[in-house]
Parts: structure tokens; sequence; C-alpha cells
């Protein structure tokens, strides 16, 4: 009992240092093989960083492409699911309002699932190609632009399967709405 | 349903198939301590570690011996993790400053993480310091995942040995564990995943300005929104968007490699800095089933039985299968209640129930997520089983329930299955009159009251807790949905908590009730239960090996594995179906009726 107490404190130290410490250091020293991975991805613009490729931030004005909702307000260090059940009330009026406003904009079509519910992570940085197909019409209202030019980029933007089995298409929002602005951009 | 989703279901179940063989081998291989290829690095490690703590390695233990060193060590680190939290505003890596972690919620995540379940009252990035994520949480990432590997291991010697009375060092055992499988695979795991961008670095938070800038309503103290003299709501404008760092995929790899399951930051494996493309989900999907479905042909190996291994591999299979065919199926069919959505799978978009759910994985990986997680003792979540459908929602739920032995967490899984399977034995030994054997070992009084003890206690935390909660106001207070929905998040919380899974009806919240109840509820569905077992392992070793006869029931044939199944749900059924059908499956059929809450 002796033996095997003392045992177990010296055991919780030695594994503490080896597990604890220098395992993770190992690993983000590692980790400088994948320099701009191993930090989040981070995108510049006229030399300030405006965001993570791989996190979702708020769009709101109608001349971009709107991330899905976020339960969360797209806090990056708050990530966060609205954990709603199936029969919530406060779901289904969120999801009624989102699409009643939805339908404002684009009349008579179906809205897709993704763009009126949340995220798990709140902080999804995709949409589905049917999302973005919904809200084309009123980006290229917003820029100016006819329909299908708006489509061809939005098709340049989307990622299909990874290795074409795993996952499902995508686009990813942050980095079509810079496309958008590089190649069409708002006149003022 | 899509064509697609099942392709994946299906290459993911033939990749864990086709690596349980190398992994089984492999890891009767360290805990025989027999020669490996990595023995050049490790063993000079390993022999380092016994003389810094005094560890005797030829020297074997009673299970008695073998209990009191793994208790021993679990109450000291248990103690360390404790401390660490609550001093981590005066140690280093705390960029953010966060300050010491209550008391109470310190306490139920040392239990958490001591007993491999991982529940998590706290928001990771909001709460913990890089430290204590690294030497504390991640810590016991590695140490609780070596401890079930070591009695699963412990458990295998009580079968395979006759007449001893010993089943090895738990020391020995843990530590091979650690040097010869999980540190490896961490390391190796870790580089994948940083591959796909998870993060790893211990800086402070990034602060990125948005690309649009924001108009927010102001809220107010109470949380509702402030209004101006003018009657229209006073409006803040954002300008900027901050972003979590630090040390995770690190931390990730050994979440899922050990069944773990804490996510560095609240949103778990949905997290796109956790798991940021479909390939790091399939990735992380392989490394939760890799041991313990490497397990099954360990156990074949080492009782020299390897027909016996694939029996209960089978066993697992079938109930893996029928766990993610019903929730794919349950969440690909979408919410009946959004009737304004277009929820169809297409060529567009995957469709079905989206809320909680990320787009990269769609339905069919979050489906896949949510039965791995919960057939193994993981606890990891890549969408919010809270918002799932029902019967999406009460598979999950249904597996912790049957026990977590479908594969099931590391170690635990393969002696919480071969409890199932020293009662299937029993029971068709009483079928045909016969004094049950068990790969020559008679099963007999002392091992079937041990092994009903270890089936007992679980439900009786798990009922008698819930019973409690869902009458008491601190109870119903932390509710986030009400409902049959109320109901199952108490439920699924508790049956987290004793399975040691640490999957969440996230709804609901901390408060001290739940903090202690659940810390209660974790240490007895770990340490209760890993007593009786134990015992029954050292009863078995020390029992003379009978040949098989005419009359002995084969533990090889299909017949075996269709009793086994029959067995774990015949037991979870008469157990929780009551419960389930004032839950789920009650929910489900108001959801059909079109009725809200």
């Amino acid at each position: 009992m002796k033996r095997n107490l003392i045992t177990a404190i010296l055991y919780t130290v030695v594994t503490t240092v080896l597990l604890g410490v220098v395992y993770p250091f190992l690993m983000t020293g590692l980790a400088q093989l994948f320099k701009d991975k191993a930090n989040g991805q981070l995108m510049t613009k006229n030399g300030r960083v405006i965001g993570s490729r791989i996190l979702a931030q708020p769009f709101t004005g109608a001349a971009y492409f709107h991330p899905r909702p976020s339960a969360g307000n797209y806090g990056a260090d708050n990530s966060t699911p609205s954990n709603l059940g199936p029969t919530n009330q406060k779901l289904i009026d969120r999801v009624e309002t989102d699409v009643a406003s939805l339908h404002a904009e684009n009349p008579g079509k179906p809205v897709p699932i993704d763009l009126v519910t949340t995220s798990g992570s709140g902080l999804d940085p995709h949409i589905t190609p049917a999302a973005a197909e919904f809200q084309t019409p009123r980006i290229a209202k917003a820029r100016g632009i006819s329909e299908a030019e708006l489509r061809h980029l939005v098709a340049e933007h989307t990622e299909g399967r990874q290795f074409g089995i795993l996952g499902e298409p995508r686009v990813n929002v942050l980095e079509l709405n810079l496309a958008l602005d590089e190649k069409y951009p708002v006149l003022r | 349903m899509t064509f697609n989703g099942w392709f994946q279901i299906l290459l993911y179940f033939a990749v864990i198939l086709l690596l349980t063989k190398p992994m089984g081998v492999f890891m009767a291989k360290v805990f025989n301590r027999e020669r490996t290829w990595l023995d050049g690095v490790m063993r000079p490690l390993e022999r380092l570690l016994y003389r810094l703590t005094k560890i005797d390695e030829e020297r074997e233990m009673s299970w008695k011996e073998y209990a009191v060193s793994m208790l021993l060590f679990s109450a000291v680190s248990m103690l360390v993790l404790y401390l660490l939290q609550r001093a981590q505003q005066w140690l280093p890596l705390n960029p953010q400053k966060f300050s010491g972690v209550a008391p109470d919620l310190a306490f139920n995540t040392a239990a958490s993480f001591t007993t491999n379940t991982n529940w998590q009252f706290y928001s990771g990035e909001q709460v913990m310091s890089y430290l204590t994520q690294m030497a504390g949480l991640a810590y016991h990432n590695f140490a609780s995942a070596a401890v079930g590997m070591a009695l699963a291991v412990a458990f295998i010697r009580g079968i395979a040995r006759k007449e001893a009375k010993a089943i090895g060092n738990f020391w020995v055992d843990t530590t091979r564990a650690i040097l010869w499988i999980l540190v490896p695979l961490s390391i190796v795991s870790s580089i994948v995943l940083i591959s796909q961008g998870v993060i790893q670095n211990n800086k402070p938070y990034t602060t990125v300005k948005l690309v649009e800038p924001q108009q927010v309503p102001r809220a107010g103290q109470d949380g509702k929104p402030v209004v101006g003299p003018d009657g229209k709501p006073v409006m803040d404008t954002v300008t900027e968007q901050t972003i979590a760092n630090g040390p995770i995929a690190s931390q990730e790899a050994i979440k899922e490699l050990g069944t773990n399951g804490g996510g560095f930051l609240n949103a778990n494996s949905a997290h796109p800095f956790e798991n940021p493309t479909p390939f790091s989900n399939f990735f992380e999907m392989v490394l939760i089933f890799l041991i313990p479905a490497g397990f099954t042909y360990t156990l074949g190996r080492m009782t020299n039985s390897q027909a016996h291994g694939w029996a209960v591999f089978a066993a697992m299979a079938i109930l893996f299968f029928a766990g993610v065919t019903t929730a794919y199926w349950a969440e690909a069919r979408g919410n009946p209640l959004l009737t304004a959505t277009d929820q169809r799978a297409s060529t567009m978009q995957p469709g079905g129930n989206m809320e909680g759910k990320e787009v990269r994985f769609g339905i069919a990986n979050s489906a896949l997520f949510a039965t791995i997680t919960t057939d193994a003792s993981c606890g990891a979540v890549n969408g919010f089983h809270d918002s799932y459908t029902p019967l999406g929602g009460m598979v999950p739920l249904a597996n912790i329930m049957l026990g977590e032995i479908v594969f099931g967490g590391v170690g635990a899984g393969m002696y919480g299955m071969l409890i199932f399977v020293v009662l299937s034995v029993f029971i068709a030994g009483l079928m045909v009159g016969r004094t049950p054997e068990y790969l020559g070992k008679k099963i007999e009084a002392y091992d079937v009251k041990m092994a009903m003890l270890y089936v007992l206690i679980f439900p009786l935390a798990i009922l008698v807790l819930s019973g409690i909660s869902s009458l008491t106001s601190s109870g119903l207070a932390a509710l986030g949905n009400s409902g049959p929905h109320g109901l199952t998040e108490i439920l699924y919380a508790f049956t987290s908590g004793t399975g040691n899974n640490g999957s969440a009806f996230g709804g609901l919240g901390p408060n001290r009730w739940y903090n202690l109840s659940m810390g209660f509820t974790m240490l007895v569905g770990r340490f209760l239960m890993i007593i009786p077992m134990l015992a029954i392992a050292g009863n078995l070793a020390q029992k003379k090996s009978v040949p098989p006869s005419p009359g002995t029931f084969p533990v090889t044939t299909p017949l075996f594995t269709g009793l086994v199944v029959g067995v774990i749900i015949i037991m979870g059924a008469l157990t929780f179906f009551p419960a389930l059908s004032l839950g789920p499956i009650l929910e489900h059929l108001l959801a059909g009726a079109g009725k809200t809450f």
C-alpha cells in the first residue's frame, strides 16, 4: 500500500512532465512545419489581419453572401451551438422569422435548411451550394452584375467532396466575399 | 439518405476492419512484453521511468493489489488536476489571464477527466489556461486511457491464465500502454491533424478586423436590448472578432485515440480549429475505434482463440450498424416541424436536420460520428446531440445505456463486453442445465454475482439520480429545453456521466447540484464498476482449465454472437425502456403530431 502510494505520487509527477509538458511542446515545435495551419490560417488585407480562412465572420449587408446564423454571435473565442431541441418552440419561431425575411428577398424559392439553422460551432465557415444559389439574386442586384457572372464566381469557390468522397460540397463564405470585393467592388 | 452517405459509412467500417488485426497483434506483443520495433526508443525510456518511480517491473500483482494501485494513481492524479485548476491564475501559460476555477466545477472536471468521461461543464476557451489544458486535461486523456487499457489486459489475463495468483503489474501495463501505443500514435496523429488545419500554438488570442463592420443591438445587464430615448434599440458598431488559440492538435489526437472526448474548445469537434476538413473528421473517427477494435483481436490472441475474438467483433459490428442506420435515417428525414424550409437531399445540399451540424460534414458524417462516439466511451461530438431529431438523439443515448460495449472505450469497452460474454455463457449454461464454461474456465456463482454487480450499479446510479433531478428545483432549473426533451436532457447527463462517455445534451447547464452529483456518478461509474470486474479476473485466473466437452457452449459461432447481442439488448431494454419511452420516444410521437414545447 505504502510502496504503491509512493509510486503513485512519483508516477503522477514524472508522467505529467512527459505527457503534459514535453509532448505538447514537441508538437508545437513540429507544428512549425505547417506554420500557416498551426496558427489558424489567418488572412491579411492591406497589412491587417482580417480573419481566419476557416472561421465564419458576420456579414449582413445585401452585397455580401451571408454565413449560417450563429448561436454565439460569431464569437471566435466563444464557440457555441444553440442546443435547442427539435420540438422547442424557440427553434421553430427563430427559423420561421428567418424564413420570412429570406422569402422577402427571394420570393417563391424554398429556403435551404442550412441557411436558417445554427451550426454546431457557431463558426461554420461554409454554406451549401444551395444556400449560395438562394442568395445569388440579391447580391447580383446589389453589385449591379448579372446572376450568370455571379454564379460563375460561386462555382469557382465551390469545394467538392474531399478526394471526391468525403464530406459534402460547400462554399467558403469569407473567401467568396473577399473575391467579390476584389472582382466586383460595390460602386459608391 | 444518399448513396454517397452510405458509401462513406461503409468505407469507414472497412478501414476499421483492416486495422483491427495489425493493431491487435501489436497490442498483444506490447502487453506480453515481447519485442517490437519501437523497443530501441521506448525500452530505455521505460527503464528510466521505472527507476524514477520505484517500480519493480518483474513483480506481478494479485487482483486486489492491482485494484489498489489503480485507485491510488487515480486519486493522486485527480487531486493534482483539481489543484491545477484552482491555482491556474498563479501559474504560467495563461495568456488570457483566466482566474482559478470554482471549487464545485473544478471537482466535476477533475472527476470527469480522471474517469475518462470528459463531461465538460465549462467552455474551454473561456475558462481553462493552456497549462491546465496541457498538463491537466490532456494529461488525463493519456492517463485514463492507459489505465483502461491496463485493466482490460488484466481481465484478459484472468481468462487466459491457469491456476495463477497474479494478473500482471498495474504500473507496467499502464506504462507500456502509454509509451508503445498512445504516445507514438498521438505524435503521428497530431501531425496529420495539423496538416488538415487543426491549430497548435501557445499564442494569446488573435484580434482581427472584420471585413464588414456590424451594427448590433446593445445588450443590458439583464441580457435584453437597451432602448434609447427615441424608442429604438441602441446599436453598437462591432469591428473586431477575437479568435481563440492554443495547443489544440496535441490534445485532439489523444482525445480521440484515448476515447476521452473532452474538447479544447467548447464546440468540440464541430469547431473548425478542432476538426477543419472532412478528412480530419474521418481520421478522428478512425482514431476513436482504432484501439477498441484492435482489442478484440488482442483478446483472441492472448486467449489462443482468434475465432472468439472475431465472434465478439461481429457482435459489436451488428450493434454498430443498427445504431448508425437508425441515426442516419432519422437525421436525413429532417425536422417535420420546420415545414417552410427545404430539407430534401440533392446535389446542392445534404438536406436533413442541420440544426447544430456543420455543412462540411452534412448528415451522414454527423450521424456516423454521434454513433461512434457513444458506441465507444468517447463523447467527442461534431454535431450537437441536443438538436438531433428525437430518434436520432436517442441512438447516442441508447448506445451509452447498452454499456458502451460496441467497440467501446479503450479497454473499458473490452472488459464491459466481456462481462456480457460471461453472462451470456452463464445463460447458455442455464438453458442446457450444465455448469457454464468460458474458454476452459468454469463460470460459478461468485463470477456471476460480481458480473451482476457490475451490470446493476450502472442503471442504479443513472435512474436514481435522474429521478431526484426531475423532482427538485435545482435539477429542473438547469434545463435548456422543456417537455419530454427536458427529461431526455437529464437522463442523458447521468447516463453519459455514469457511462463515462462525456457527450451531452448540452442545453443542460451547470449548477452546483449537477457539478456535484455528476462528479459523484462519474466516479461511481468508473471505480465501483472496475472492482467487481477485477474480482472476476482474479477469480478466473486461479481456476483450473477444463478441456472442452461435447456439452461446452462454443464461443466462436454465429449462435454465440447472436446470443451476446440478444443479452445486451434485453438487459438494456428491460432497464431503460420505460425511461426512454417518456423521453425521446414520446417526443418523437408528439413531434409527428405537430406538438411543440
